[in-house]
């Protein structure tokens, strides 16, 4: 206790040296902070505003008189949602994303858990190709894929679009789980092993719930990849009313209605909702995720 | 995890009841109605005009359990076999549809790009070099590669110096530190689509006479000069546009560099201190030999990501008034021009350039987790 006792006031006074030489950085920060925000800030507020006062005046004019409802409005929202077809479109990125996300994990967990925990003959060889094509990257399969897409009738399916997502996260998949699954500790495997239990109800009974970090990881950072994804919807997918997604909706729209600042900064916004949701709810996971899976083609 | 305790309980009543020869029975009639059933669902979901809730719903069990009861059935028929061949075959089970896939979606159209590279337009003659020929040597892909070469040393050296510094202020700020990482990374979670349309927004441009909404022809215009249309001021709108790209990534290299900041020991920090060194150079001497290896994988990383940049071109400009790249560019090769050859060796000169920086990527990533 006494030497909590005496190094105290040295501890506090070392802390208060500290705060004060840092009050020019946390300045500094606070503005780079601030730098950062204000864009989306920008869109934000104005995708509150009547769209005569969006190509009237700047949204920091709202500002000067903040608390008057006549400035805000949630009538972009609706529009965009109902005329501007991106209620649909929505449902569309949630049909594509779900099954995009699961497929490649299923598939990606079974692969290293057999890479970590079985048996067979080319076993290294199979998993260092395996993980080498990450290297790919997905211009690559383009023009190939999009033939046999076109023989099979796979065009413009969700089907087509998850089979492509599952085939485009599956190197990285394996590399994540494969690093996770195989420091699993050897003793439970094995005695899993001794104990009559199948390699089938090894990995579902055990490894499977092990894993739960690393695949929430990886789920994050695939759910972002997909909903967020532009390029792999627009070349397998298309613009079609039925079918089109929301990043390729909200592209669309900026294509079509250059000036139209009411429907793009509410179709934006309505585009990063959800993963801004996910990123302040499950923010550990998320940067987790985001990192582990930022070498992917 | 509810898949699994959802889709075991059938295996194991399955494997119970079936000791004598109805398990070899049931176990090659199950496969045979599961492939019926995939098939059926699989017809179905590519009827596009399908009800979209049903779809949704057949989307659901397909997605989430169809894998599943493929992995299980095939387990279940490989159980059937004698002891020897058994255990050696279901290794293949487990690997199997993983090998299948990435056969079908990234070996056969990679070789095959490289094949149609070497075809012509409608991939029917041979034409040797000449697609090559176009996407190094051509005025139009001349301009796409030096706007490459722009979007790799900028945004590169702005993203990982400007994440540096950040993660070295924002680690002395104490409890903020958190509130202040969540902003500058919260661009990281926001669609290459989405961030285009906030700048667009930040960079609109309206006639002289009226008030601009755009924020930087706002404080332009405050500080004395003339409206600018920014995206079309060749050669500087390049510079607009991966200034996005600097903004999306920065936050993800002060979270990394951020991490590996913090694992740098406290008391080689304090013994720098009381030998006298000043801040400056125990972050040059200090921090950064000690964080080198991170450095190298956030730079490699960026530089792939930079590589392949599409969204925000293809969104803000599409290519024009000088500002195409490389991806956009093969982008248009195949659906406005329908030049597949031009595609095909485009994608392969991307191919080139991130080889060999992913290589050296999983290689230092190797090299340091070891």
């Amino acid at each position: 206790m006494s030497v909590t006792y005496q190094s105290a006031p040295s501890a506090s006074s070392q802390r208060l040296r500290r705060s004060l030489a840092s009050a020019p950085v946390r300045i500094v920060v606070l503005v780079i902070a601030f730098i950062w925000t204000l864009p989306s800030a920008g869109l934000l507020i104005s995708s509150l505003r009547p769209a005569n006062d969006i190509t009237t005046s700047g949204w920091w004019t709202v500002f000067s008189h903040p608390f008057e409802t006549s400035i805000w409005t949630v009538q972009n929202y609706v529009d965009v949602l109902t005329a501007h077809g991106l209620g649909n479109a929505i449902l569309n990125s949630v049909l594509v994303t779900v099954p995009s996300v699961v497929i490649p994990i299923t598939i990606a967990a079974f692969a290293a858990y057999a890479f970590a925990w079985l048996e067979f003959p080319g076993r290294r060889l199979i998993f260092t190709i395996v993980v080498g094509l990450m290297v790919v990257p997905l211009q690559m399969t383009l023009v190939p894929l999009l033939r046999i897409y076109t023989q099979l009738d796979l065009n413009g399916t969700f089907l087509g679009l998850w089979l492509a997502h599952t085939g485009f996260g599956l190197p990285l998949a394996v590399f994540l789980l494969f690093g996770y699954i195989s420091t699993l500790p050897s003793e439970i495997i094995e005695s899993a092993h001794v104990d009559g239990a199948s390699p089938l109800t090894t990995f579902t009974r055990l490894v499977l719930p092990l894993s739960v970090p690393v695949v929430a990881s990886f789920a994050i950072f695939q759910f972002l990849w997909v909903w967020n994804d532009l390029l792999v919807a627009l070349v397998f997918l298309g613009t079609q009313q039925d079918v089109v997604v929301l990043t390729a909706r909200v592209a669309a729209l900026v294509g079509r209605r250059g000036e139209q600042w009411h429907v793009l900064t509410a179709g934006a916004f309505v585009n990063m909702a959800i993963p801004l949701l996910i990123f302040f709810s499950l923010q550990r996971y998320f940067v987790r995720g985001l990192t582990a899976g930022s070498v992917k083609g | 995890m509810t898949t699994s305790a959802a889709e075991t309980p059938p295996t194991s009543t399955l494997s119970n009841l079936t000791a004598g020869p109805l398990r070899i029975v049931v176990s090659l009639v199950v496969p045979v109605i599961t492939f019926f059933l995939l098939r059926g669902a699989f017809i179905f979901m590519r009827d596009v005009n399908a009800n979209k809730i049903l779809v949704g719903i057949v989307a659901l069990i397909i997605g989430v359990g169809g894998v599943w009861a493929l992995y299980l059935v095939t387990d279940n028929l490989v159980s059937i076999l004698p002891d020897r061949i058994r255990e050696s075959i279901r290794p293949f089970v487990f690997v199997g549809p993983a090998i299948v896939i990435l056969l079908g979606y990234l070996v056969y159209p990679t070789v095959r790009t490289v094949y149609l590279s070497f075809l012509d337009a409608r991939s029917q003659n041979f034409v040797g070099l000449d697609n090559y020929a176009f996407a190094l040597t051509s005025s139009e892909m001349l301009i796409a590669l030096r706007n490459n070469l722009l979007w790799l040393v900028f945004v590169t050296s702005f993203v990982v110096s400007l994440g540096l510094v950040i993660s070295v202020l924002v680690d002395r700020i104490g409890r903020w530190e958190p509130v202040a990482k969540s902003f500058i990374f919260l661009p990281m979670a926001i669609s290459a689509v989405g961030a285009s349309v906030i700048w667009k927004f930040v960079y609109s441009f309206q006639p002289i006479q009226r008030p601009q909404i755009g924020l930087l022809n706002a404080i332009y215009t405050a500080l004395g000069g003339d409206p600018q249309g920014w995206l079309i001021l060749k050669p500087w709108n390049n510079f607009f546009l991966l200034a996005i790209m600097i903004w999306v990534l920065t936050g993800f290299a002060m979270v990394v560099l951020s991490a590996a900041i913090k694992g740098v020991p406290a008391e080689l920090l304090e013994a720098s201190r009381i030998d006298g060194a000043n801040e400056v150079r125990i972050f040059f001497g200090v921090i950064i030999p000690y964080i080198r290896g991170t450095l190298i994988t956030i730079t490699t990383t960026v530089l792939i990501m930079v590589l392949k940049v599409f969204d925000i071109v293809f969104v803000m400009t599409n290519g024009q008034f000088d500002t195409e790249v490389i991806a956009n560019r093969m982008y248009r090769e195949m659906f406005s021009f329908g030049n597949y050859g031009h595609a095909s060796a485009l994608a392969v000169v991307l191919l080139a350039a991130v080889v060999p920086v992913m290589i050296y990527n999983v290689r230092s990533l190797e090299t340091s987790r070891r």
